[in-house]
């Protein structure tokens, strides 16, 4: 067992998953964005709602393509290159993954296939239902993978039996209090990412006064959508925080590059540690306002990096328990940050849209096309965040991720597929945003459709 | 009959699902830059798999999520074992999944070509792939006593596996010109037909040519699992009648018992295997179990009621969007979604 395979397996996953990632989100509030419009279709008859449902439906397919298929490589990669992981795990694991395939991925695709070849095959009122279904459909996929991930983090239900876990109690596993808040919050910045995503085109084309009426109800129903959405981001993110500080007090520690245990606890404006010999370089930092973070009032023990390390030498055996302050420090400070921009942001964009002033002062509305990548920072800062400031654990308090590697694999077999899987998903992301930025730019059918159709001979 | 038999049993279904029901949809695919010569023929092609494909795929994804949560031994020295042969698998159901959502995005001879190979060559390989994987597991892997497997890439490449890769490549494209033959109108239709008489010939042969095999590379005749009987020569009779069927003009029999083989084929397998799940050519008992590999009771029976519950729902509106779609495609641009 060659732990360069392990090394070389984590940074594949890291990669791939970070990858499947930017496609997830959008899926999520796109597709609930996507089915509001047509609601609206269906309840006032207006072909402009039409309109837009189709022209949002058809980026939000193209979108949705890229997530499926970098879906399967999630699901196949656990078995690939962490078997050893697959065997400890899945007696628990397994299931909710199993679950969301039969249950939510089997809805999203069926139902995704009836809406799009459905139009002139459906009645309005099935083909509706079609698109909630789909939505609801990518919902419950994500309910059940944050089951399996929230087990990884804070591992509950289950007995240790012959060297493996055992499932003992699904309803624990199904209520696990860190799924209940990782659910929420993945769901919400979902719905965030596909707000600012029809905010950002829809000011695109407001801007060139390209159809104006089309794109500012997409706007508006955005902004509305799209405050709500990142507030309870916040607020549920404020909530998982505070429960991370009993759950897995050392990511906080590290996220708050806190060394020593205090009470009351301060914030860091700025801190910068050296990794290796556990000494801050910089420290700036205001007192008392990490307890008031943690605990709502302004005292409280916040515990350090090193007693962490400490105690968990003592009930684990000697080794390395902290996680790489830096990276940690600032995923945090890059998803928090990001996400008070955004509510800033979406707030003044529900403003601009509650004055009905979409028009004026053009310059503050040509941020939002910008505005647009701030989700996704948000979302990748916030999964490195999770996944790195668990580590050394893949399975907390339960197994190291340098256990959990394929023993059969060598490093040059992973090698292989780290450099294949990175050329291709390049080479389709590319294809990806060409595509998105074509149908973004060209905006709506126009009312009366047509449709060139080409006759050219690829043979004879 | 105990759980751990029953989650075989069902897993074994996924799969026969997944077999029937992509193995159209992939065949669909190897035969698009043959049979489309222009683009509107190649967009029917397309189309008559457009609802359709992504949907099956999630049977393939549903089988290995049973396995991961019913046998998670199987899932992982299965997975691990099969390393390279899956990653190809993987990198091209990516490729073919995009490119059939991308190609009619952009009109572009270069763009729709590039997309069209790619899902030509992304079905191909799965197509192939499925089979060497599936006679790599009744003939043997060299897993050793920790279950985990010792040998190389080209350990799963030999004469056996290869053999097998054409059964399921020459089986899917005998099922993809079906699949065409009954949903797309002229002149795909007598096209497609064509093609399938031309393929069942061949894919008849390997057929045979395997079921003879596997009497000769697998240790079927010293220690079957369940005696599979009549299924394979059944497999063999199918595919035979299937060929009566296509000469007759009638595709959706033809169709209909083309399946019936794909069904026989895999059903053989499964049975050669039971209980086992992975064979070991280095030790029978290193071989991997439906009992050691399985998961707890737990979770089996957990399993069992969401499987009971869900998988008749999932049949009812997959069924469903079958019907919907049940007209033939034609070239007016209306069924032309993709």
């Amino acid at each position: 067992m060659d732990p360069t395979t392990g090394i070389l397996s984590q940074w594949q996953f890291a990669i791939t998953s970070i990858y499947h990632f930017f496609f997830v989100p959008l899926t999520l509030g796109l597709s609930v964005l996507v089915a509001i419009m047509e609601t609206m279709y269906f309840r006032t008859g207006q072909v402009m709602f039409k309109r837009m449902t189709k022209f949002w439906g058809n980026l939000f397919i193209i979108n949705f393509a890229m997530g499926v298929v970098t879906g399967i490589v999630q699901e196949f990669q656990f078995g690939m290159n962490w078997s050893e992981y697959s065997r400890y795990v899945g007696d628990v694991f397994g299931a909710p993954l199993a679950i969301e395939a039969l249950l939510a991925f089997f809805l999203e695709s069926t139902f995704l296939g009836l809406w799009i070849f459905g139009w002139d095959k459906l009645s309005k009122g099935m083909h509706l239902a079609a698109i909630w279904l789909v939505a609801i459909g990518s919902t419950l996929s994500a309910y059940w993978i944050l089951v399996a991930n929230s087990f990884m983090q804070s591992p509950v239900g289950f007995v240790e039996e012959n060297g493996r876990l055992v499932l003992q109690d699904f309803g624990a596993l199904l209520t696990n209090p860190y799924v209940w808040g990782q659910f929420p919050h993945t769901i919400f910045s979902g719905y965030t990412t596909g707000a600012f995503f029809v905010i950002g085109i829809s000011a695109y084309h407001i801007l060139r006064r390209h159809q104006s009426d089309l794109f500012k109800r997409s706007f508006q129903i955005a902004a509305v959508f799209g405050v709500i959405a990142v507030f309870l981001v916040v607020l549920v993110g404020h909530n998982q925080a505070q429960r991370m500080v009993q759950l897995q007090p050392m990511k906080i520690a590290a996220a708050e590059g806190l060394l020593e245990t205090e009470d009351p606890a301060s914030f860091s404006l700025l801190t910068i540690i050296d990794q290796k010999t556990l000494t801050p370089r910089v420290s700036i930092r205001i007192p008392r306002v990490l307890s008031l973070l943690a605990y709502n009032r302004l005292d409280g023990e916040v515990k350090g990096v090193n007693e962490l390390q400490a105690a968990f030498e003592a009930q684990q055996g000697p080794g390395n328990y902290i996680p790489s302050i830096w990276a940690t420090y600032w995923a945090f400070r890059a998803m928090v940050g990001t996400g008070f921009l955004m509510l800033l942001l979406a707030a003044y964009a529900l403003y601009r849209t509650m004055r009905n002033q979409l028009t004026a002062k053009t310059w503050l509305l040509g941020i939002f096309p910008f505005a647009l990548f701030l989700p996704y920072l948000a979302n990748t800062s916030g999964w490195i965040l999770t996944e790195l400031g668990r580590q050394p654990w893949v399975v907390y308090n339960y197994m190291r991720t340098a256990d959990a590697f394929s023993p059969s694999l060598t490093p040059g077999m992973v090698i292989a597929s780290l450099v294949s899987f990175t050329l291709v998903y390049g080479l389709l992301m590319g294809a990806d945003i060409f595509l998105l930025a074509k149908y973004a730019r060209a905006g709506a059918e126009p009312a009366g459709e047509k449709r060139t159709v080409e006759e050219e001979t690829y043979w004879e | 009959m105990d759980l751990n038999t029953l989650w075989f049993i069902l897993i074994g279904i996924l799969f026969v699902g997944y077999f029937i029901l992509e193995g159209f949809d992939l065949g669909v695919g190897i035969w698009l830059p043959f049979l489309g010569k222009n683009d509107t023929h190649r967009r029917m092609i397309i189309n008559t798999i457009g609802p359709h494909w992504d949907g099956n795929e999630v049977w393939l994804i549903t089988a290995g999520g049973a396995m991961f949560a019913a046998f998670p031994g199987w899932y992982a020295t299965l997975f691990s074992s099969f390393y390279l042969p899956l990653l190809i698998m993987l990198l091209a159901l990516i490729v073919r999944g995009v490119a059939l959502e991308f190609r009619s995005k952009h009109d572009s001879l270069r763009w729709r070509s590039f997309w069209d190979w790619s899902i030509c060559i992304g079905s191909l390989l799965p197509a192939l792939l499925w089979g060497v994987a599936f006679a790599n597991f009744i003939r043997g892997i060299p897993i050793d006593a920790t279950k985990n497997f010792v040998g190389s890439f080209w350990d799963l490449i030999n004469i056996y596996s290869l053999l097998g890769g054409l059964v399921t490549l020459t089986g899917f494209m005998l099922q993809g010109a079906l699949f065409l033959s009954l949903k797309a109108a002229e002149p795909i239709q007598s096209i497609a037909r064509y093609a399938a008489s031309r393929i069942w010939v061949v894919a008849t042969a390997v057929l045979i040519a395997a079921v003879i095999a596997t009497y000769f590379f697998t240790d079927i005749l010293q220690k079957l699992g369940v005696n599979p009987g009549p299924v394979p020569i059944g497999a063999v009779a199918a595919v035979l009648v299937c060929g009566w069927f296509i000469r007759q003009k009638r595709d959706g029999w033809a169709f209909a018992v083309n399946s019936l083989a794909i069904l026989f084929t895999a059903a053989t397998s499964f049975m050669i295997l039971y209980p086992r799940v992975l064979v070991s050519i280095l030790d029978p008992n290193f071989s991997l179990t439906i009992y050691n590999s399985a998961s707890g009771p737990q979770t089996l029976r957990i399993m069992s009621t969401v499987a009971l519950i869900f998988v008749p729902i999932v049949l009812v509106y997959q069924g469903w969007s079958y019907w919907v779609f049940r007209k033939r495609i034609t070239a007016d641009p209306s069924d032309l979604h993709y």
